[in-house]
């Protein structure tokens, strides 16, 4: 076989996906990427093939969630689930690094553990966009070493969107469904017309490297027409809809819209759209001494601007009412981020709608904003 | 005299089941090194041997329900540097203070045979609601990790690490699938403080919020989602009104519900 070179397009039988997952643990990866579990896709380790959802794909919205079987063999036949791929290179618990104490001082342990390459398969294209986003996130006062390290070491294999879920916006918000240019590899699922087949696209020598060991042909003009089709019923599939347009201002210039009452009547303040969001990065510390008091251990652990604790200044809390938390939340993502970190935070994935309990959509708060930015609570009336 | 190396340590029982100091005995294997760092001065599930006052540290079970109690919490916090409750009834009053939203003397009068005996108040409350308190330990029962941390932190004279926020923030940074959103179980978690490790989500069954209500929680927002899963006004105004149902946040949310179409 000859070797791959960046930018090449490839014909990937069904038939030979097993040996493009060997193909990957050969060159040294762990391979993580979409599986069932209690109920719905989520992120997991890849043994093989079977480990992986065909033939499954999910009905979601706001607030709701139920896996489906599809009347086909798609081994990629749905979108995305609830975990995303900041659980690898954020994960919910991080030791930063632990001491032992040392007569009157202490001792720092080096870390023994063994850096893990891994390998992302099925990163969907608002995935790559909350990574790139989140590479300026944790670069912002200095390289987070943990986050840079484990992000050198990962392979991303994109997966082009053939569909789209009610609560996806990626058009939006320009990050999807099509893939850009930041992948190792980007795979297009064609069940039909023809054989059950991928349109491979290298996107970097790390991605060539794997490709090289699995055996492909050259794309054909059927397989990117076929591809593109595919990315095209997905963009139409599209179901929610954000104006960016002037966002920041709208929000920032209306702190006082009644809406904000409104929504925090409805928001739990549970944290789900936090957690669940692919960009999100609030974190707290905490200590973890040993009974004994001879051995220490320094976490770091996932945190929401949700929490009443976490904008604990001086002994209280800024932001006491579900109305600023929320405010908080949305103004960061879709307004200030621009400032902060040069885009906005939403990549229009949707799962932020689909996993609040209570279902609050923000592209509906936005819209709801948008109507009427004017507007002002009516006064409460006389007791 | 309390000795500065080894701290004392008391246990107090009040209206309550025992299962929350039992969970001290339930440490093994950290139990022994607790044994060697701390004098039990009074522990009467484990030991008759009892000191007196003054303790380094006393937890405090139970809610306060009748006369003899209140006094008695009040020479207990007198005699205690640090006063750490545990459990849903020294933090909030119990299942028992069911008791607070109808008549006691009706109870009196049909539960008992001879009524005159029994000396009662008209309310179950919280230990906080009679004496200051340093730390709260929520749950029915208590959490073995979250009792360690703080005797951890007494040992250590810091201060001990215990989160606020929902059970939810714990179920996803363990990686759950959420219960209600993905399989249409009423779940409390939104709204119930964490500290149990979402034990009844990690079981597929919902949280019923024996830890009561989160900092900053809106157990009132959950209302319209119990209803749209099935759960009718009554059942949800019983699932606000168990364990931790004098709970301010709690109560109002059992209220709202009643007034949604709760049993009459």
């Amino acid at each position: 076989m000859a070797p791959n070179a960046v930018g090449e397009r490839r014909r990937l039988l069904r038939a030979d996906f097993p040996a493009f997952l060997t193909a990957l643990r050969e060159r040294g990866y762990r391979v993580v990427g979409p599986t069932l579990r209690d109920g719905a896709i989520v992120l997991g380790e890849i043994r093989d093939e079977t480990d992986l959802p065909i033939g499954w794909t999910e009905r979601q919205d706001a607030g709701t969630y139920r896996l489906v079987r599809r009347d086909d063999a798609a081994v990629f036949g749905y979108t995305v689930g609830p975990h995303s791929w900041k659980k690898y290179l954020f994960p919910p618990r991080e030791r930063l690094w632990s001491a032992v104490a040392d007569g009157t001082s202490f001792r720092l342990e080096p870390d023994a553990a063994e850096p893990v390459a891994d390998a992302f398969l099925g990163m969907r294209a608002c995935d790559l966009a909350a990574v790139r986003i989140s590479d300026r996130v944790f670069d912002r006062t200095a390289p987070d070493p943990g986050y840079h390290g484990r992000r050198r070491r990962t392979l991303r294999i994109a997966v082009q969107c053939g569909g789209a879920a009610p609560t996806c916006f990626c058009t939006s918000m320009g990050t999807g469904p099509g893939v850009g240019s930041d992948h190792d590899l980007a795979l297009t699922e064609i069940v039909d017309p023809g054989p059950h087949r991928f349109l491979v696209e290298v996107g970097s020598e790390a991605g060539a490297a794997v490709l090289d060991r699995v055996p492909t042909e050259p794309a054909g003009a059927a397989d990117v027409a076929a591809a593109e089709a595919a990315v095209a019923r997905a963009a139409a599939e599209v179901g929610r809809h954000l104006d960016p347009a002037g966002v920041r201002e709208l929000l920032l210039d209306h702190p006082d819209h009644p809406r904000w009452a409104d929504v925090a009547r409805r928001c739990l303040s549970c944290t789900n759209c936090t957690m669940a969001c692919p960009t999100c990065f609030c974190s707290t510390t905490e200590e973890v001494p040993s009974l004994a008091g001879d051995r220490t251990e320094k976490w770091r652990r996932w945190d929401s601007c949700f929490n009443l604790e976490f904008s604990q200044v001086h002994g209280r809390p800024v932001r006491q009412s579900g109305l600023s938390r929320y405010r908080q939340w949305l103004t960061h993502k879709l307004a200030s981020w621009h400032d902060q970190f040069g885009s906005s935070g939403c990549v229009g994935c949707g799962r932020c709608i689909t996993w609040c309990p209570v279902g609050i959509d923000l592209t509906e708060e936005v819209r709801a904003i948008r109507a009427d930015p004017t507007a002002v609570a009516p006064p409460e009336a006389a007791p | 005299m309390p000795d500065p190396v080894r701290p004392s340590l008391a246990v107090w029982k009040f209206a309550s089941c025992d299962g929350c100091q039992l969970t001290l005995l339930d440490c093994e294997d950290e139990l022994l090194p607790i044994a060697d760092r701390v004098e039990i001065a009074t522990f009467h599930e484990a030991t008759s041997r009892a000191v007196d006052g003054p303790y380094d540290v006393s937890l405090v079970e139970g809610s306060i329900s009748t006369p003899d109690d209140a006094v008695r919490i009040r020479e207990i916090r007198a005699r205690s540097r640090l006063l750490v409750t545990i459990g849903a009834c020294a933090t909030a009053g119990g299942i028992q203070a069911l008791r607070n939203f109808a008549d006691v003397e009706e109870f009196r009068r049909v539960v008992y045979a001879r009524p005159e005996y029994v000396r009662t108040l008209a309310t179950s409350t919280p230990i906080s609601a009679h004496v200051p308190v340093d730390f709260e330990l929520r749950g029915c029962p208590i959490d073995k990790g979250q009792l360690l941390e703080i005797l951890g932190a007494v040992l250590a004279h810091r201060a001990p690490n215990l989160p606020t926020d929902s059970v939810c923030i714990d179920c996803k940074r363990r990686g759950r699938v959420c219960v209600t959103v993905a399989h249409g179980t009423p779940c409390l978690g939104p709204v119930t403080h964490t500290g149990c490790g979402a034990i009844c989500p990690g079981f597929h069954r919902g949280c019923y919020g024996c830890f009561g209500p989160a900092e900053g929680a809106n157990p009132a927002g959950l209302l319209p989602k119990l209803e749209t899963l099935g759960m009718a006004p009554p059942a949800v105004e019983r699932l606000f009104q168990t364990f931790t149902a004098a709970a301010p946040a709690f109560r109002a949310a059992g209220e709202a519900a009643r007034a949604r179409g709760g049993r009459p």
